[in-house]
């Protein structure tokens, strides 16, 4: 994960949901620790789209989670949402 | 507009889906029981209708966008803003296009305008998913009709 991904995605975060910044780490789950429920994470999906110029697969992360593929922390775990939004400009740009 | 059934909208005018805007007309009634308390002596539109025709009509592009696949659900609206009175018998052009197509949301921007000057303008978001029954997309194209929905521009791309 890249450092300046974590700030971007944390001061996002920080803004769209009136969270303090400092309380916001590599480590949180944005669900579990954070509190964001799922319309300020659509808030907080449009921002990060639109600040990275990708499209994150909400759907297919969903689908992944309700059919037990995969766990929430995967993509709710803000170093690992991180990461994968690394993944999706890296793809971009290929 | 049928402001009892929640008919917010009289006729779609355009819908460009390359361009990804829509163009709707519609007219405050002249008659309703609502301007009976919103104002008495004094009849305005309620702002939260205006705030509804404009999710109705970017809903209607959203839907043509999928195809009719997917339906969308009022979610959020950012920067609302009331600018003028709206009175009965007033006409309305409402504009929306696209601001963002997320992965089962979508966000987009849209204005009233009566005679050229700009009421009331938002940003809406929409959680968009499949239809939940068939019965209710069934009911949602024959709706289209009613509002001239162009089925044509849907062959298109």
């Amino acid at each position: 994960m890249m450092s300046s991904t974590f700030d971007a995605v944390a001061n996002i975060i920080a803004e769209t949901c009136d969270i303090p910044r400092d309380t916001i780490r590599p480590e949180s789950h944005a669900i579990n620790d954070l509190g964001i429920d799922s319309l300020d994470f659509l808030d907080i999906a449009f921002a990060i789209d639109k600040a990275f110029g990708i499209k994150m697969p909400l759907e297919q992360w969903t689908q992944e989670v309700n059919e037990g593929k995969a766990v929430t922390e995967q993509y709710f775990v803000l170093q690992n949402l991180c990461s994968r939004i690394d993944e999706l400009v890296a793809a971009k740009g290929a | 507009m049928r402001l009892e059934y929640f008919q917010l909208i009289d006729r779609i005018v355009r819908l460009d889906l390359a361009g990804r805007t829509i163009e709707v007309a519609a007219t405050v009634p002249t008659e309703s029981t609502i301007f009976e308390g919103h104002f008495p002596g004094y009849p305005l539109m309620p702002g939260v209708l205006l705030l509804e025709a404009m999710a109705q009509t970017s809903g209607w592009l959203i839907i043509g966008l999928t195809k009719f696949k997917r339906m969308p659900f009022l979610a959020a609206f950012r920067n609302a803003k009331l600018r003028s009175f709206v009175t009965p018998g007033q006409a309305l052009e409402l504009h929306a296009s696209i601001l963002h197509e997320g992965s089962g949301y979508t966000v987009t921007r849209c204005e009233i305008r009566v005679e050229g000057k700009v009421v009331s303008n938002a940003e809406i978001s929409f959680r968009v998913v499949a239809f939940p029954t068939p019965d209710f997309r069934a009911a949602m194209e024959r709706f289209a009709a009613v509002i001239a929905f162009p089925m044509e521009v849907l062959a298109d791309g």
